[in-house]
């Protein structure tokens, strides 16, 4: 596995109105060649406590039309060094239930139940002072957007240096040079003269990177990323996620990646939860929810993408649309979209909310599903049409 | 009074039929130029600067075809589609359609061309009037062009609505109270209104969740199927222009860098740019056993269109650049392995055949 080293990647960063000498440089070089060692075995590998562990999280927030359960009953881990994707559609409680890791909702118009452990410690109930201290310092987050994340009136150093204060005592200069360092370590060209740049002085990717810069400067053990480069171009996509993959092997934190692209699950993530209507529905190692899926839920995401690879076939979409979480449909949340419903006997799709039970019997890998016979639908119908 | 003459002619647009048979081209765009002046205060005197957002783009359409437009933002393909429309007025260039050159009509004389060249855009929430029904949103366009008798518009809505898959007896009803899927259907219909020939389709389906994405990519697909209109279709994600596009065009900083059939674009890709663009769209191939493709990473970002670089305008990011590449502009033309169609802007073109063939 050849990855490029951080200098080579510093020097052949290429500016926005490059010279001529870039030109040649870049003539010097073969394209650079990575892709990524996925960690093999089980969710939880090693045995010990996983440093987050999330246990049956609910979010709710009361509104005028009644109460919004966003998130229910939420269960995952994520232990060191690997990362766990989390995918679903818009309002499918992805981003509502990391954000309550941060502990970014409003308190007044949030119920939290559940528990949420980071290396041990439960952080739901905490008062907002001792959040504070947790935030940017053991958990990092890595929003979509960029440009709105950045504080447009001061210089990226300074939202660095500062991130950094915030959780150490010390002097400016010793904050300054560990920005820089940061800057340097994150792919940013010419850190000297980027950190007294102010963010729209920044192309989209350098920005993602100064926000990466940022949220790793207190050498987080958790980094949650929430769509991190669904803003970007492909290109820069693919330079931001090989980043992320290159930091995780220096730093050996746990990262949550929210995404909606699948594409971008199958290239980074160890482990898959999928949520619908604010569950998970089906989740385990990358290779068994996306090579081996078990939940029809995630049959239609794989069925419906559009692939670089795929010849031209009808896209098979999954119909209707996502429920609304103030009225949800009794019994499963995917029912009234499920094509297979029929294949189960009696009413029990749309009277019983199935449990997360394992798939196949045992293991780690779990789906929320009443068909009896997932394995063998997924090869005799599902399997042939995504190849 | 030549003036007379052309307002003549262009009343008098040629059906579709007649296109179709010779076989002639619909939409033919040549040399197609866009640049946007900036004033910027420099030193004493204003010097003017200019964008060059688009900067030389050819391609033909053929009837009841679709052309994709693929590359990065600020590649230039969303003003491509605009000039086609005549949103924006070329800097240079021609549009001909049908043999007409619309790239400088005058308003008048563009409007029986502009029901002949719809559009529909990326975001399906500011691009409908929020305080408009869904029966005014797309009977204006039918009263605008007079297509329709008094009173039989709303026959004509509901009919709309039904063929884009909406519930005609939701006419009524505001964008707002519609989902994102629903809105895009809605645009759709909008520009349907009109009986185009050609949809420049801008990014329709990048605003919508995965499962609502394939249902409007179906609906795309029927309509240029069942009636044979024309499609342009913009897009950053190659896996839906594999999907929807016959021909493919990649732009990059306002140039079309390579040109060519789907199977030739995604089979044998040959400029370096499009090899990077398929290496780096994540795949879910090798979940799934496929050895993993061969990964091209391009450092650093595109250049500023304001001072793009001399010669090959991709050099600063490729690793194929040499000397002749800073000094001479490769020109978009068949290379000597290249079969029918296929022309890539390189000097060191050279088809590459792995890149998304591993799952084939």
């Amino acid at each position: 596995m050849s990855t490029p080293a951080p200098e080579d990647r510093k020097d052949s960063m290429v500016e926005s109105a490059a010279g001529e000498s870039e030109a040649t440089a870049a003539a010097k070089r073969g394209p650079s060649v990575a892709t990524r060692e996925r960690r093999q075995g089980s969710i939880n590998p090693s045995g010990e406590t996983p440093y987050l562990v999330v246990e049956d999280l609910a979010v709710q927030f009361p509104t005028a039309d009644g109460l919004v359960s966003a998130v229910n009953g939420l269960s995952y881990s994520v232990p060191l060094g690997r990362t766990l994707a989390i995918v679903g559609e818009s309002g499918s409680g992805k981003s509502v239930s990391s954000m309550a890791v941060m502990g970014l909702h409003d308190r007044k118009r949030t119920r939290i139940t559940g528990s949420i452990r980071l290396g041990g410690d439960e952080i739901v109930g905490l008062p907002e002072n001792e959040l504070m201290k947790i935030r940017g310092d053991a958990v990092a987050m890595v929003f979509q957007d960029p440009q709105s994340s950045l504080h447009p009136l001061y210089t990226v150093g300074n939202q660095i240096t500062e991130a950094y204060r915030v959780h150490h005592k010390v002097s400016k200069d010793v904050a300054k040079k560990r920005a820089l360092e940061m800057l340097d370590l994150v792919g940013i060209p010419n850190p000297q003269r980027r950190f007294s740049q102010y963010p729209h002085e920044f192309s989209g990717g350098m920005r993602q990177r100064a926000m990466i810069a940022m949220g790793l400067v207190n050498d987080p053990k958790l980094v949650i990323a929430d769509e991190p480069t669904t803003a970007l171009d492909v290109t820069v996509q693919a330079q931001i996620l090989d980043l992320l993959n290159n930091l995780q092997k220096e730093f050996g934190s746990a990262i949550v990646l929210i995404t909606h692209d699948l594409g971008v699950v199958a290239e980074m993530a160890d482990d898959v939860l999928v949520m619908y209507a604010g569950r998970c529905v089906e989740y385990g190692t990358a290779e068994d929810v996306l090579a081996n899926p078990r939940m029809p839920y995630t049959w239609g995401l794989l069925e419906s993408i559009p692939t670089v690879s795929a010849a031209n076939e009808r896209l098979r979409p999954i119909k209707g649309l996502p429920p609304s979480l103030l009225n949800l449909p009794d019994g499963c949340s995917f029912n009234p979209r499920c094509p297979y419903k029929d294949r189960v006997k009696g009413e029990r799709c749309t009277t019983e909310l199935p449990e997360l039970l394992p798939v196949d019997g045992a293991g780690a890998h779990t789906a929320r599903c009443h068909l009896h016979d997932k394995a063998t639908i997924y090869a005799a119908e599902v399997a042939p049409r995504l190849s | 009074m030549s003036d007379n003459n052309t307002v003549r002619k262009v009343d008098s647009v040629p059906s579709g039929s007649t296109a179709k048979d010779s076989g002639a081209p619909l939409l033919q765009v040549r040399d197609l130029k866009m640049y946007f002046p900036i004033k910027e205060a420099a030193g004493l005197g204003r010097t003017k600067k200019v964008v060059q957002a688009v900067d030389g783009v050819s391609f033909e359409l053929k009837a009841g075809a679709s052309m994709g437009l693929v590359g990065e933002s600020g590649c230039g393909k969303s003003t491509t589609g605009r000039m086609i429309t005549r949103l924006l007025t070329p800097t240079a260039g021609e549009i001909l359609f049908k043999g007409t050159n619309i790239a400088h009509l005058k308003e008048r004389e563009l409007r029986p061309f502009r029901r002949q060249l719809q559009i529909v855009f990326q975001d399906p929430y500011s691009s409908l009037n929020p305080r408009q029904t869904v029966s005014n949103i797309i009977s204006t366009p039918l009263r605008v062009h007079n297509l329709v008798k008094k009173g039989k518009e709303l026959d004509r809505v509901q009919e709309l609505l039904e063929r884009v898959g909406l519930n005609p007896e939701h006419h009524n009803r505001y964008p707002n109270e519609f989902s994102g899927g629903q809105r895009q259907r809605i645009g759709i219909a909008r520009a349907l209104a009109v009986e185009p020939e050609v949809i420049i389709a801008d990014e329709p389906v990048s605003a919508l969740d995965v499962s609502i994405q394939a249902q409007v990519m179906n609906l795309l697909e029927d309509l240029r199927r069942d009636l044979g209109i024309a499609f342009v279709f913009i897009a950053h994600d190659l896996g839906v222009v594999r999907h929807f596009c016959d021909q493919v065009a990649v732009m990059y900083l306002g140039k079309i860098v390579e040109q060519g059939s789907r199977e030739q674009i995604y089979g044998a890709p040959q400029h370096p740019y499009t090899q990077a663009l398929l290496s780096a769209a994540p795949d879910l191939g090798t979940i799934r056993g496929v050895p993993p493709k061969e990964r091209i990473r391009l450092v650093g970002d595109v250049p500023s269109p304001i001072d793009p670089p001399s010669g090959c305008r991709f050099r600063t990011r490729c690793w194929k650049a040499e000397d002749i590449c800073a000094t001479q502009e490769p020109l978009l033309e068949p290379k000597a392995h290249s079969s029918a169609g296929h022309a890539a802007a390189c000097h060191f073109a050279e088809p590459k055949v792995d890149l998304t063939a591993a799952t084939a």
